[in-house]
């Protein structure tokens, strides 16, 4: 970071008002030239808001953008493109099915009469990626690269494209370890190229590996700008949620809780090319973590549970009674309720209100005919909305309009509307930030306390050892490994894992 | 229950619309309001549009809903012939007008239950699926009718379509009772929202424990029994069954109606009462057309350039210009 350097770009007590809500008010924020400034703050904290208005989606209500110095008010985001402030997404939005190197010059082909040169694009191309210690075969499709290369090559596409600013908007979220020290490298290179970068991610350790300040909002309020290299972590989360953190993390795995009767059993229950068959008691009051590698068949087993695959073999009973589960309606039927791990896809109705997606489930479970009139739809969210302390500023809001943690505590809700005997959560916790990720732990020890079963699938082992009863492993669409008591550690935990020397523990890293 | 806003919803670009075209015809032909009661039914240009616009409105009642899940049924005009011939070589060949009517409204719901089929358990493209039926309907129109245009003169079939009930001539009456029934049925059950529910994510309705294979069904089948009822009231009209040109196109005017009264063609929220106006929208600009003395070939290029109007107007975008121009009039 040039210290004392004038900023690339600044915003001056910015203010945006949607309806009545101040998502963001009187906030200060500046990028130096090679600088990494990460921005920090919960859901809803005003990130993304502040991020869009200084990439011009968003114009501001009050306040003012500076760009070297001068005033500016972008009209879209191509605008602050041409003005050199570029923007990569979590979800690459690039084009899968096009080669690497027409992604690279998309919109610009140098051309000779007219004629597009891929000979000259594609040369260029692969002096560009060299740049970023990216050496594949520029004409292959996009889409046959791993995640982590279509971020450096989107990467490469904004900084040609602008060349100034680079926002980079939880570019981490889908990669490993890996590939984060990857990407990690190229944000070096540009840093000592000169460019601003504004870092956007949930996770703080990444903050202090790679960023030289940090600002913090909450609530739409800027909470403070830090030189990090004179803060700790535990400064940031304090001041990030303006309190100490609620749940001590990976403490003391909960007791041995099996007093309850079981509630829910499954005998060998499999499918063929998806999941060996297993069998699992749950009872009442017990949570069950499962671990394992991506495409270990973790989702394959819960999908089985609740009937999304229907099972070929097996028989799934409920408190002794065998239930016929041949899909989700039948499993909502039988008191199950399943949070899925693409909230998106397969969670939210986005257009519908809060109201609608949390009496969902109860109205499909209650049938066509007795419908849940309007009050006793607003009394049952309301009371649910509250319980969980889902913050929308009103119930009849589309759903799409909240964070992805209050979004996810909605879908929370819809289950819990059901009073259901048993619950699957899928990754109940990715992509949410800090606050809300301590609430939605916590809502899970009090679901036990209360006396449900559940199952939650979840790839943070220290979350996993934190709030569950027994752990079972999955690896190769097999049940390897039930463990309990003492075993549940993350060291037992990744022995288990890890346990079958042809394990492809690599199999989803890199190109 | 809600409180409705009336001056709000009488605001929508959808009634300005009406009422704009419904002005501009009576500016042409200063009689169009006017309305007389002779042999106990009214008459009237006012009343003209209605009953004209009947059998669209009918066709926009069960294709809102199947819009509203996302999906689209091409062969309601098809099958509006079905059913017309079905009762037209019914009641020729001797049976009586119930027997007819009630086949007729059969054969509708097997089509669309058909539709339904190929929707939901073969997951064939709703524009595709509905296609099929599109094309071989009006085949299967000709195979009943063996061709030729089958006339009869049957009292029960021709009071549906042209008969009146307290005066209202009965299409109207008919378009009513199933706009008022369907939208008492999908607000007063669960059913309006898990079509909606289904129309917005049909995966996330399926994690919720929404069966909704059954559902669609059902929303074809409704649009298939709505298209017959709307096959026989033309049929009735004319007095015959024409598999040639019965229905012709009108899935289209059906579509058309839906979009306009603001149901979106990609699925989620809808309204059977707006439909009902959209297809009113059209009619009234028939027959503005028609009594204005342009010649006919004018309807189609003035139609499109009224619905362009219309869909801007009530575009999101438009909207909020309009709401920002007179927050800043109130302001001045």
């Amino acid at each position: 970071m040039v210290e004392g350097a004038e900023p690339v770009v600044q915003a001056r007590g910015i203010v945006k008002i949607f309806g009545q809500h101040r998502a963001l008010d009187g906030v200060d924020f500046e990028v130096r030239p090679g600088e990494v400034h990460a921005l920090l703050g919960e859901n809803g904290a005003g990130k993304s808001t502040l991020i869009k208005i200084l990439t011009g989606a968003y114009q501001p209500d009050g306040g003012e953008v500076l760009l070297e110095g001068a005033p500016v008010r972008f009209s879209d985001p191509l605008d602050a493109q041409r003005h050199g402030i570029g923007t990569v997404y979590q979800e690459v939005n690039l084009l899968p099915n096009r080669s690497v190197a027409e992604n690279l010059f998309l919109g610009h082909q140098p051309t000779r009469f007219g004629i597009v040169q891929r000979k000259v694009i594609e040369a260029r191309a692969r002096d560009l990626l060299a740049g970023y210690g990216l050496e594949i075969d520029v004409k292959a499709e996009l889409g046959s690269y791993s995640v982590a290369v279509q971020q450096i090559v989107a990467i490469a596409r904004a900084v040609e494209l602008s060349g100034k600013v680079l926002v980079l908007d939880e570019p981490t979220a889908s990669l490993d370890r890996n590939e984060v020290a990857k990407m990690f490298e190229v944000v070096g290179r540009l840093k000592a190229r000169g460019l601003g970068i504004i870092f956007i991610t949930h996770f703080l350790d990444q903050v202090f590996e790679i960023a030289d300040r940090v600002t913090i909002l909450r609530n739409g309020r800027l909470i403070g700008t830090k030189v990090l290299s004179e803060v700790t972590a535990t400064d940031v989360v304090r001041m990030m949620l303006g309190k100490d953190l609620a749940f001590d993390h990976g403490g003391v795995g909960v007791a041995e809780a099996m007093q309850g009767p079981v509630r829910v059993e499954f005998k060998s229950l499999g499918r063929q090319g998806k999941v060996a068959p297993f069998s699992l008691a749950l009872h009442e009051g017990e949570v069950v973590g499962v671990a394992g590698l991506l495409g270990s068949g973790r989702t394959e087993m819960a999908r089985l549970m609740f009937g999304v695959d229907p099972a070929d073999c097996g028989e799934i009973s409920v408190g002794g009674r065998v239930v016929n589960i041949r899909n989700p309606a039948q499993a909502v039927a039988a008191g199950f309720g399943f949070c899925p791990e693409d909230r998106k896809l397969d969670g939210i109705f986005g257009d519908l209100s809060v109201r609608e997606n949390i009496i969902i489930a109860l109205q499909a479970k209650l049938g066509w005919f007795r419908a849940l009139n309007r009050d006793e739809q607003i009394e049952i969210a309301g009371n649910y909305a509250e319980a969980l302390d889902i913050r929308a500023a009103n119930h009849e809001m589309p759903v799409k309009l909240l964070s992805g943690g209050n979004q996810q505590k909605v879908i929370l809700a819809r289950w819990l509307a059901i009073d259901p005997n048993f619950l699957i959560l899928d990754e109940p916790t990715r992509g949410i930030d800090v606050g809300a990720h301590a609430e939605i732990v916590r809502t899970i020890n009090r679901l036990r306390e209360e006396g449900l079963a559940l199952l939650v699938i979840s790839s943070e082992l220290d979350e996993v050892v934190a709030y569950s009863n027994r752990i079972v492993v999955m690896r190769d669409r097999e049940m390897v490994a039930e463990l309990s008591g003492a075993d549940i550690a993350p060291s037992v935990i990744v022995a288990a894992i890890a346990d079958n020397p042809g394990a492809k523990v690599t199999a989803e890293v890199g190109a | 229950m809600r409180r409705i806003d009336w001056r709000g919803a009488l605001l929508r670009p959808q009634f300005m619309a009406l009422a704009a075209v419904l002005g501009i015809n009576w500016l042409l032909f200063p009689g169009f309001f006017d309305i007389t009661l002779q042999d106990g039914r009214l008459f009237g240009s006012v009343i003209d549009v209605l009953n004209r616009g009947a059998p669209v409105a009918i066709l926009a009642i069960g294709m809102t809903a199947v819009i509203a899940t996302k999906g689209v049924d091409l062969s309601v005009g098809a099958v509006m012939a079905i059913a017309g011939a079905v009762a037209a070589v019914l009641v020729t060949g001797g049976s009586s007008a119930i027997v007819a009517v009630g086949a007729a409204l059969l054969v509708g719901l097997l089509c669309g239950l058909w539709n339904g089929i190929l929707v939901t358990y073969l997951e064939i493209q709703p524009i595709i699926a509905t296609l099929v039926l599109m094309v071989a309907g009006r085949g299967l129109a000709q195979l009943v009718t063996e061709g030729s245009i089958v006339t009869f003169s049957d009292p029960v079939l021709i009071f549906i379509g042209t008969g009146s009930l307290f005066g209202m001539p009965m299409p109207i009456v008919i378009a009513a009772v199933l706009a008022i029934g369907a939208t008492l049925i999908v607000r007063k059950t669960a059913l309006g929202l898990l079509i909606e529910a289904v129309g917005v994510n049909r995966s996330a309705a399926r994690f919720s424990g929404i069966s909704s294979g059954l559902l669609l069904v059902v929303v074809y089948t409704f649009a298939g029994f709505c298209a017959a009822t709307s096959g026989l009231i033309v049929a009735g009209d004319i007095r015959g069954a024409d598999a040639n040109n019965a229905g012709l196109w009108l899935e289209l005017d059906a579509i058309l109606a839906v979009v306009i009264g603001g149901t979106s063609l990609l699925g989620g929220r809808f309204s059977i009462p707006m439909s009902v106006v959209g297809a009113l929208i059209i009619q009234a600009m028939n027959t503005g057309i028609l009594i204005s003395g342009f010649s006919p070939e004018f309807n189609l290029v003035v139609k499109s350039g009224v619905i362009i109007l219309i869909l801007v107007l009530q575009a999101p975008m438009t909207s909020q210009w309009l709401r920002k121009r007179m927050s800043e009039g109130k302001a001045q």
